[in-house]
C-alpha cells in the first residue's frame, strides 16, 4: 500500500527512518525546490485530499509552511489552531481523534507542547499524521529541511561536522537533527552550558562541548537554537548577557568555524541573545532564508510520500498501533 | 614598620625555611629581586651575601609563604562600622596573612562585575594582604537565580558561594553547580540545612538545654552534606564544604573523597581548638556559625585535619561590633574575628603533635591556594614574595584589645598562644614588623 521506499503510514520522528528513507524524502523535495521556483506552482496530485494543520502550540512559519505545502499539491488545507483551552491532555485528546476520524481526512499535521503527544493521536486516527513539533521530542520536517539546505549548499551530508549550540535540553529540533546528522554519516557536535544540555546526551553519538570556541573550531555548519526567554531568568542561565558572551555567535566566534562554514537557525531568531545580527545577515554564510524555502519543499515531498500508500477513501483504513 | 622600597634585592638568610608544598624544612635564605622570589634554598648565601643587598637576619625563625586565608568577611563596602579593607589588612598583615579570600555577603552584594573590581581595585590602592573575592552563587545571595558566574570568573572572582547562608534550594544547587562546571567553577557551600539550623543559637544537646537556648543539631550539617553530595555526583561540579564541624558531616566528606568525588573542605580554628562550653555563661563572642559542638566533635575535626579529610584552615574572619555581641545571647549575631590569631591556633596542631610543622602550615598556605587555583602559598622562584617569618615557640596571651580588626569578637579572648608573627613580607615589601 505505501510506497516501497517509504514503508511508513506516519512520519512521528527521525528516529526510526534509515538513510535510504532519509534520501527518498531529500531527493522527492528537490524537485519541489524547482516547481515552487517556477511560474506554475500548483500540481494537483492530491486534489480531493483533505489536510488539516492541528496546532496545539503558537506557531507561525511551521503552519504557514504546511498549509502553502498543501495547496501547492491541491489539498484542501484547514488549520485548527488550539488555544490550549478547547482541547486538553489524556482523554480529550482522543476525543479529537474521533472528532477528526468523523471528518474523513487524509492527513493530520500536529504540533503539541507534551512529548509523546503527537504518536498517542497517530494510534486513534485513521489518517496518516505528521509530527509539526511534539514538546522536546521530535521536529522531524525541521531537520529534513536543515538537511536538504545543507546538501544543497555543500553537496553532501556525509563527513560534514555540523555544531548544534545552545537550548538542546529543551529542544526537538536539537534531538530530530541529531538522528538525522547520525544516521547520514556527518558528525555532530553539542555546545552549550552544562545547564542546557540534556542528561546523558552524550550518549546520543555526539560530541559535547562546553566552550564555544572550542566546539566551533573546524565546523561546516553552525546550527543555532532559539533560547526562550523564560529560561533566561536565572533558572538555567543567569542573564542574557552572560549567554551572549558565551554562547552567542558573533563574527570572532565564527571566525574559529571553517571559513566556508554556514549559519542556520530554526527561527524565530533572537538578535543580540543566540545570534548576532551581523551573522545572521552575512548572505554569504547565512542559510537562514533558505531553510525557510527548503521547508516548504520538504512538506510537499512529505504529504506527496505519505498520501500514496492512503486508499481512495481513508476512513476505509482501520487505526494503525504504530507509525515512525 | 611601614612599606619599604619594593625594588632591589633583599636576602633573608639564616632562617628556618619552610614551605609545606615543596616538603621543605630546613635551615637557608630566600632572596627577594623586587616583588618576586628570586632565589631560595638551604644552600642559598653559604658563601657569604653578596654586598649591595639588604640583609634581613631571621636568627633562626621560621620562613614561610604568607598566609592563604581562605574565607574572610571583610564588611566593606556596606558595613564600614565593623570592618574595613584596610582595617582587616592591618588585622590580615599583623596575623601574617598575606592573601585573603571575602565574602560575598556585602552591601551591594559582590555579584556583578563592577563589585569584584570594587573590591579588588580598593585592596590593590590599600597595599596589605591581596585580596579575592568570591562572588554570590546567586543573584542577592537570594538562592533564586544563577548568578553571572561566567562574566564574574573573567572579572577575577575565585569561585562561588552564598557566603553565610546555604544554597538551600536542591534543584538551584544542581544547577548552579552544572552551570559553574560549564567554566570548570568551584561552588563553595555554608552546609547546614537552614530549616533545621533556624532560631538555633548554638549546638544542640545536653548543654543547650541546661541553658535554655534552641539549638542546632548536627545533623543539619550532614543532612546538607548528603545532599550535596549526591548532587555533586550527578552533575560533576567542583564542590567545596566551608568549615565543617561535626563528625557526621566529616564523615560524609571522607566517604565522598573515597568515592572519587571532586570534594574539598576547611574548618576553621575555634572548630579544632574549641568546643561548645566555650558559649557557657552565655559568651556571645564563642556565638559562631556553625555553631561550637560537643568534644566529640571537636576531636573529629582534628582528626579529619590529621587523616586529610579535611583540606584546609581558614580563619573565618566575621567582624561584628559591640552593638552586635554585648547583647542576650538570643539576640547577637553570629561570628569572631580570625585573622591575628589564625597562624597561633593553627599552630596549636602541631605544638599539640597532631601535625607536624609543615603539615599543620600547609593547611593556611599551599592548600587553600591549591583548591581555589591561586598562585600563592609556596616559596618558590619566580612567585610573588609574600612572606611570613614567625616564631614558632613565642608565647603570648590573645588580647582583643589590641587587635587592628575594627571588631574585637574574639573567641580566643585572654588564651594564651604559642607562636608570633615577628614580619610579612608582600610583593617584596615588608609590611608589618612585630613590636621588638
Amino acid at each position: 500500500m505505501t510506497d516501497a521506499r517509504f514503508p511508513h503510514r506516519h512520519l512521528l520522528g527521525i528516529q526510526a527512518l534509515g538513510p535510504s528513507e532519509i534520501t527518498t524524502l531529500l531527493d522527492l523535495a528537490e524537485g519541489y525546490v524547482e516547481q515552487n521556483r517556477s511560474n506554475d506552482k500548483r500540481k494537483n496530485l492530491l486534489r480531493g485530499r483533505t489536510v488539516i494543520n492541528l496546532f496545539f502550540e503558537n506557531s507561525t512559519r511551521t503552519r504557514t509552511s504546511f498549509e502553502l505545502a498543501g495547496k501547492r499539491l491541491g489539498a484542501d488545507v484547514i488549520n485548527m489552531q488550539s488555544a490550549g483551552s478547547s482541547v486538553q491532555k489524556g482523554e480529550t485528546l482522543i476525543d479529537t481523534a474521533m472528532t477528526l476520524n468523523a471528518m474523513h481526512l487524509d492527513v493530520l499535521v500536529v504540533r503539541h507542547p507534551d512529548s509523546g503527544a503527537v504518536k498517542l493521536l497517530s494510534e486513534k486516527v485513521n489518517c496518516a499524521v505528521i509530527n509539526g513539533g511534539d514538546g522536546s521530542h521530535e521536529h522531524p520536517t525541521q531537520a529534513l529541511l536543515d538537511a536538504l539546505t545543507i546538501r544543497r549548499r555543500k553537496g553532501k551530508l556525509s563527513g560534514l561536522t555540523v555544531a548544534i549550540c545552545g537550548d538542546v535540553l529543551h529542544s526537538r529540533v536539537a534531538r530530530s537533527n541529531i538522528y538525522l546528522l547520525n544516521a547520514m554519516g556527518a558528525s555532530v557536535r553539542l555546545i552549550g552550558p552544562r545547564t542546557l544540555l540534556p542528561s546523558e546526551v552524550g550518549r546520543l553519538g555526539v560530541e559535547v562541548f562546553h566552550d564555544m570556541r572550542k566546539g566551533l573550531d573546524g565546523v561546516d555548519v553552525i546550527m543555532m537554537l532559539r533560547i526562550q526567554n523564560e529560561r533566561m531568568r536565572g533558572n538555567f542561565i543567569p542573564s542574557i548577557r552572560e549567554y551572549f558572551h558565551f554562547f552567542g555567535l558573533d563574527r570572532e566566534k565564527l571566525a574559529l568555524a571553517k571559513p566556508d562554514a554556514v549559519i542556520m537557525h530554526p527561527g524565530p531568531m533572537n538578535r543580540g541573545v543566540e545570534i548576532d545580527s551581523d551573522v545572521a545577515d552575512d548572505v554569504e554564510r547565512s542559510l537562514i532564508r533558505e531553510q525557510v524555502e527548503m521547508g516548504v519543499a520538504v512538506r510537499m515531498a512529505c504529504l506527496d510520500l505519505l498520501t500514496r500508500g492512503l486508499p481512495c477513501s481513508a476512513s476505509d483504513l482501520p487505526p494503525s498501533q504504530g507509525g515512525v | 614598620m611601614g612599606a619599604r622600597d619594593s625594588t632591589g634585592l633583599v636576602a633573608y638568610v639564616n632562617a628556618r625555611l619552610i614551605d609545606p608544598a615543596a616538603g621543605l624544612d630546613a635551615r637557608g635564605a630566600v632572596l627577594t629581586n623586587g616583588e618576586t622570589i628570586a632565589d631560595v634554598g638551604p644552600g642559598l648565601f653559604q658563601g657569604g651575601v653578596p654586598s649591595g643587598m639588604e640583609v634581613v637576619d631571621c636568627r633562626g625563625l621560621c620562613l614561610a609563604p604568607g598566609l592563604v586565608d581562605m574565607r574572610v568577611q571583610l564588611r566593606e563596602p556596606g558595613e564600614e562600622h565593623k570592618e574595613t579593607l584596610k582595617s582587616a589588612g592591618e588585622a590580615a598583615v599583623a596575623g601574617g596573612v598575606t592573601s585573603m579570600v571575602c565574602l560575598p555577603n556585602t552591601t551591594p552584594v559582590i555579584d556583578d562585575v563592577a563589585t569584584v573590581e570594587f573590591v579588588a581595585r580598593r585592596a590593590r590602592k590599600i597595599g596589605l594582604a591581596k585580596v579575592y573575592p568570591y562572588a554570590a552563587a546567586t543573584k542577592q545571595v537570594e538562592g533564586k537565580e544563577l548568578s553571572e558566574m561566567g562574566m564574574l570568573a573573567e572579572a577575577g572572582a575565585l569561585a562561588f558561594t552564598d557566603g553565610v547562608k546555604a544554597i538551600r534550594n536542591a534543584q538551584l544547587m544542581r544547577r548552579a553547580l552544572s552551570y559553574a562546571a560549564t567554566f570548570g567553577l568551584l561552588i563553595v557551600q555554608h552546609p547546614e540545612e537552614p530549616s533545621l539550623a533556624e532560631g538555633g543559637m548554638m549546638g544542640e544537646g545536653e548543654l543547650a538545654t541546661r541553658m535554655g537556648l534552641s539549638g542546632i543539631p548536627a545533623a543539619a550539617e550532614a543532612i546538607m552534606l548528603e545532599r550535596d553530595m549526591r548532587l555533586v555526583a550527578i552533575t560533576g561540579g567542583r564542590y567545596h564544604a566551608a568549615h565543617v564541624s561535626t563528625a557526621e558531616g566529616i564523615e560524609v566528606i571522607r566517604k565522598a573523597k573515597a568515592r572519587g568525588l571532586p570534594v574539598t573542605c576547611d574548618t576553621a580554628p575555634p572548630y579544632f581548638a574549641l568546643n561548645e562550653l566555650a558559649v557557657g555563661d552565655y559568651r556571645t563572642f564563642a556565638k559562631l556559625s556553625p555553631p561550637l559542638r560537643a568534644e566529640a566533635d571537636r576531636q573529629a575535626v582534628v582528626a579529619g585535619l590529621k587523616d586529610g579529610t579535611i583540606d584546609a584552615v581558614a580563619s573565618d574572619h566575621a567582624p561584628q561590633d559591640q552593638d552586635s555581641k554585648r547583647v542576650p545571647f538570643a539576640a547577637a549575631e553570629f561570628g569572631g574575628v580570625g585573622l591575628e590569631t589564625l597562624l597561633a591556633i593553627t599552630l596549636e596542631l602541631a605544638h599539640n603533635g597532631h601535625l607536624g610543622l609543615a603539615e599543620a602550615l600547609r593547611l593556611v598556605t599551599s592548600a587553600p591556594a591549591g583548591i581555589l587555583g591561586l598562585a600563592a602559598g609556596r616559596l618558590k622562584v619566580g612567585a610573588a614574595a609574600d612572606l611570613v617569618l614567625f616564631d614558632p615557640a613565642r608565647g603570648w596571651t590573645v588580647d582583643a584589645k589590641k587587635f587592628r580588626s575594627k571588631s574585637k569578637n574574639s573567641p580566643f579572648d585572654d588564651r594564651p598562644v604559642q607562636g608570633m608573627v615577628i614580619r610579612t613580607v608582600i610583593d617584596g615589601r615588608t609590611v608589618y614588623l612585630a613590636d621588638a
